[in-house]
């Protein structure tokens, strides 16, 4: 007997737990769709990544309690984009999204954001260049928070001038190198897989485009630069730069080290975003920020310029709550002073950077190198360069050659664009 | 039988497997007296198993899922009927295991073959209807040089019921509209008051929302509009409203997509799961179609695809190969090594042999994809050397490989000692007293014992690796690259190369990642099926 009921019981609990894994994967969706919910009048929910989370709860529950409302954020570890929009579809996901400007295209062709109507009132709050970048087929897809760029930021004890040129960069790094004050010219990440962030400037500078644009101002998915004659000889200044040449760019150097390096005091200059200034102050060496510097004579370097920002979830439960709180609650320059304070980037409000600009140096030397930046293209079909871009990057840094490999690429990435 | 140990009835064993079994046992055993804690047991457990029966039928009436009803209606109804009734011994045994196989295996295999005849994917994930209002939504724009009005939600009704107007503030003028559903009409100034941001608090025969109110009808007051001469007045939050237009229709007639500003149409197209314009112009947001053999012809026919799918297959093969034989080998030779007796602090050594095994491997891969860095890693560093580790096609492989067998030997250590200490010490000293040299006794009985014990592990851990995804993508990635095939690398397995193909370009292919996963699956099957029957021959040799 004593078997017998042994085996009831273990049969029974692992049915009640075959039961919860049968239930567990629909249910997910309706689960949060507590009658609760209802009860309380309105439950709005927001996504964000860990850093911003914290920050935004005060503004959270202050518009809650305004309004009547429950607000939860949410904090979304990682992958944020990729939940967000499988949640969506779901409908599990939240009624507020924060997130990368450059995340609009996939999210608009998955049906995941609704555009955000602002007055002439409220856009002329924003910096030029973020309004643009969260304008998408000529609708405003997001509010944006804060800008981003890289720059060059530079070891001052080792490199007292910046830079003017490409060359002055690398021969100062040669010099500095030959008399062993450090053992690598520039920390710009490359790595194994290469990285077309970074090296965009370098890239445009030597003549290079990876997108032209279309007669409202948009990128034009249908006019590829990569493979052009331009990419080619921009990629053949690079290489000159690489492993085989000058050996400025280096595959090992990669996200994972090049920070790094550069607190460790191994290279002068460190090609990065505001992100790593925390490190680099950590490390207690004297810098200073200017921009990634073009070749002699070559076109403009231009950065990146990316923008974080709040989307309105196309299939929230509480889309006129989530309207209100994206279109007419965000755009009061406080909340993005207090973004700014759980993460040191360049606000979008142009008064709130006013505001953080007086207390912030580093912030307006940011500024100042993104300001011949481009926007970081939103259509889906930059999706497909990054990959084959990169890994033609590092091809090329470790000595490939420069045509076959350009072109190789050039053919994935067409391949890839519907 | 372990019941028939206890059971107070004579031991009766029939040699055609109990079928004409005497009735006496059975009703010997039915009759044992029922424990107060085996009852309680079984009546929380079924009790639970009602709970959450109950708990996943809510959400699945709201989704009016019927047929996933009837399938936990019918489930939950065959659990009761069996753990109540004292019949179908074998099958109270057997359900839960074939429910939790069917859940976690049949299930997402089914799911995921199914897929493969999808172009579920980024742009194609949800149904037409859900494309055409992301569309119709999408195109709504201002309508330029129109009034941007302060709004109030009201009704003129019950607050959660009632039929929703929009009392809307001219900013300029600060007269008040109420706006329905047959267009705007003016209200008097002395029936409205109006707060400084312009927004009405108060009107008379309407009951101002509060925003928890309006906040409950949501979905009502966005799609919400009242006609205008140019377009509609459609809300912005609950504060704002703004005269807009949707330039793009749907039109059910001609099953396309008209943009009302240009005249442009986009014509369905089901094959595609998209609106596609005469010129081939298509609209970003499309919809999930079946697609039939489409993803699989194109794994076969893309030469991009076909092209390097052999040469990765093969290095795949050699990778699982290669990994489980040096953690195989390095693993027996430890275990060899303190299976001696002789040996002192044999204790101590296999824990110092386990510890990687105890390590995070994912954090492992991490770590050593830094020690092989050409410049500043400790590989490198500490042989002064100077080779470009993952930079080359055969020092990546190489530098893989020695990874795995780092991650990888102590475990073959450990089932290596379990089955050495298996072996009866009697065969080898038979062997000795034979005059078997000490060699010839390890390759001739020690050998095909020890194989037949642990050749299902070493097929099940060639299975492992043969989709050991992390191992190569954490540390190589599936690079170096070739220079004129960005999309297969000299480490690739067939796992990170699906991966790429599916989830690096061009955003999320479900449907063809699908494809490429039935392909894999039928690889490693066919793989395992021929190793399983060698090894059945092997255990007939040795048995």
């Amino acid at each position: 007997m004593r078997i017998r009921t042994a085996g009831v019981v273990a049969a029974a609990l692992a049915l009640s737990l075959a039961a919860t894994g049968c239930g567990g994967g629909g249910d997910e969706p309706a689960a949060s769709d507590s009658p609760a919910a209802k009860a309380a009048g309105g439950r709005l929910v927001i996504w964000a990544d860990t850093k911003r989370t914290a920050a935004l709860k005060p503004f959270a529950d202050h518009f809650g309690q305004e309004n009547g409302v429950t607000v939860e954020v949410q904090e979304i570890a990682d992958e944020q984009q990729t939940t967000f929009v499988t949640a969506s579809q779901q409908g599990s996901g939240p009624d507020v999204m924060v997130g990368a400007h450059d995340w609009i295209g996939n999210l608009v062709q998955n049906g995941a954001i609704d555009p955000v109507q602002l007055s002439a009132q409220q856009k002329a709050g924003f910096a030029e260049i973020a309004l643009k970048a969260v304008t998408f087929n000529g609708q405003v897809y997001g509010v944006p928070y804060a800008m981003e760029n890289i720059a060059l930021i530079r070891n001052t004890d080792l490199a007292p001038q910046a830079p003017a040129t490409v060359e002055d960069l690398v021969a100062t790094g040669k010099r500095l190198k030959a008399q062993k004050k450090a053992s690598e010219i520039l920390c710009l990440q490359v790595g194994q897989s290469g990285d077309a962030y970074h090296l965009y400037p370098l890239y445009t500078s030597a003549g290079g485009y990876l997108f032209g644009t279309a007669a409202n101002g948009d990128y034009d998915p249908k006019d590829l630069g990569v493979g052009t004659p331009g990419s080619v000889a921009a990629f053949k200044k690079i290489r000159a730069l690489g492993e085989k040449g000058d050996g400025a760019l280096k595959r090992s150097i990669g996200g994972e080290n090049s920070i790094a390096t550069f607190t460790a005091k191994k290279c002068a200059f460190l090609v990065s975003g505001p992100w790593a200034i925390t490190d680099v102050k950590k490390a207690g060496l004297a810098y200073d920020i200017s921009p990634v510097p073009g070749f002699a004579g070559g076109e403009p370097a231009t950065p990146f310029v990316g923008v974080q920002a709040f989307y309105v979830a196309a299939k929230g439960k509480n889309k006129a709550l989530a309207q209100e709180f994206v279109a007419n609650y965000l755009t009061v320059p406080d909340l993005a002073v207090a973004l700014y304070k759980a993460e040191p980037r360049p606000p979008a409000l142009t008064a709130a950077l006013d505001q953080v600009k007086a207390e912030d140096g580093d912030l307006v030397k940011f500024q100042e190198a993104g300001r011949a930046g481009a926007v970081l293209p939103a259509i889906p079909e930059m999706a497909a360069i990054w990959d084959p871009f990169g890994k033609a990057e590092a091809a090329i840094i470790g000595g490939a050659d420069v045509a076959t490999t350009v072109n190789a690429a050039a053919k994935t990435i067409s391949g890839q664009i519907r | 039988m372990a019941t028939q140990l206890t059971s107070p009835g004579p031991p009766v064993v029939a040699p055609d497997g109990g079928r004409h079994r005497p009735q006496r046992p059975r009703t010997a055993r039915d009759s044992a007296p029922v424990t107060l804690t085996g009852l309680a047991a079984k009546v929380v457990l079924l009790g639970l198993a009602a709970g959450i029966a109950i708990w996943a039928a809510f959400p699945l009436v709201e989704a009016r899922a019927w047929a996933g009803l009837a399938i936990l209606a019918g489930t939950t109804a065959a659990i009761f009927y069996l753990y109540l009734t004292r019949r179908h011994v074998p099958a109270k045994y057997l359900v839960p295991g074939t429910l939790f196989l069917i859940a976690f295996q049949v299930f997402p295999i089914l799911y995921t073959a199914s897929t493969a005849f999808t172009n579920f994917g980024d742009g194609h994930r949800g149904s037409k209807d859900e494309a055409i209002v992301a569309i119709q939504t999408a195109s709504v724009t201002q309508v330029p040089g129109s009034t941007e009005y302060a709004l109030a939600v009201a009704t003129t009704g019950e607050p959660a019921t009632g039929p929703l107007v929009f009392l809307v503030t001219d900013p300029a003028t600060r007269a008040v509209s109420a706006g329905d559903a047959t267009g705007l009409r003016a209200l008097p100034e002395g029936d409205v008051t109006v707060n400084s941001a312009g927004k009405v608090t108060a009107a008379r025969g309407y009951t101002v929302l509060t925003a928890a109110q309006a906040g409950a009808r949501s979905a009502e007051i966005t799609a919400f509009a009242v006609p205008t001469a140019g377009g509609a007045i459609r809300s912005s939050g609950l504060s704002r409203a703004y005269e807009g237009k949707a330039t793009r229709e749907y039109a059910a007639g001609c099953d396309c997509v008209r943009d009302t500003a240009t005249g442009r149409t986009w014509t369905a197209d089901e094959g595609a799961g998209a609106f596609v314009a005469a010129d081939g112009e298509r609209l970003a947001q499309g919809w999930k179609v079946g697609v039939g053999l489409k993803n699989f012809s194109r794994v076969l026919t893309d030469s991009t695809i076909s092209g390097p799918f052999l040469r990765t297959l093969l290095w795949n093969v050699a990778f699982a190969v290669g990994s489980v034989a040096v953690t195989f080998g390095l693993g027996l030779l430890c275990a060899f090594a303190l299976h001696t007796p002789r040996m002192r602090g044999r204790s101590l050594y296999r824990v110092l042999l386990i510890l990687p095994y105890a390590m995070p491997s994912f954090a492992m891969l991490l770590v050593w994809r830094d020690l092989f860095n050409t410049d500043f890693g400790l590989v490198n560093r500490l042989f002064g050397l100077d080779v470009d580790w993952l930079g080359g096609v055969w020092s990546a492989r190489l530098a893989v490989v020695l990874v795995q067998m780092w991650l990888g030997f102590p475990y073959m250590f450990l089932v290596a000692t379990g089955a050495l200490q298996a072996i009866p010490k009697e065969l080898t000293e038979a062997s000795k007293v034979d005059g078997a040299a000490p060699w010839q006794s390890f390759r001739q009985v020690t050998l095909p014992l020890l194989m037949v014990a642990l050749t299902p592990l070493l097929i099940s851990s060639f299975a492992f690796n043969f989709n050991n995804f992390n191992a190569v993508y954490l540390t190589t990635e599936g690079g170096p690259f070739p220079a004129d095939n960005p999309t297969a690398g000299a480490t690739d397995l067939l796992i990170t190369y699906t991966f790429r193909l599916a989830f690096g370009a061009a955003g999320a292919q479900y449907g063809f990642a699908a494809a490429i996963s039935v392909f894999i699956f039928a690889i490693v099957a066919l793989l395992s099926a021929v190793s399983f029957r060698r090894t059945r021959r092997q255990e007939e040799l040795y048995a």
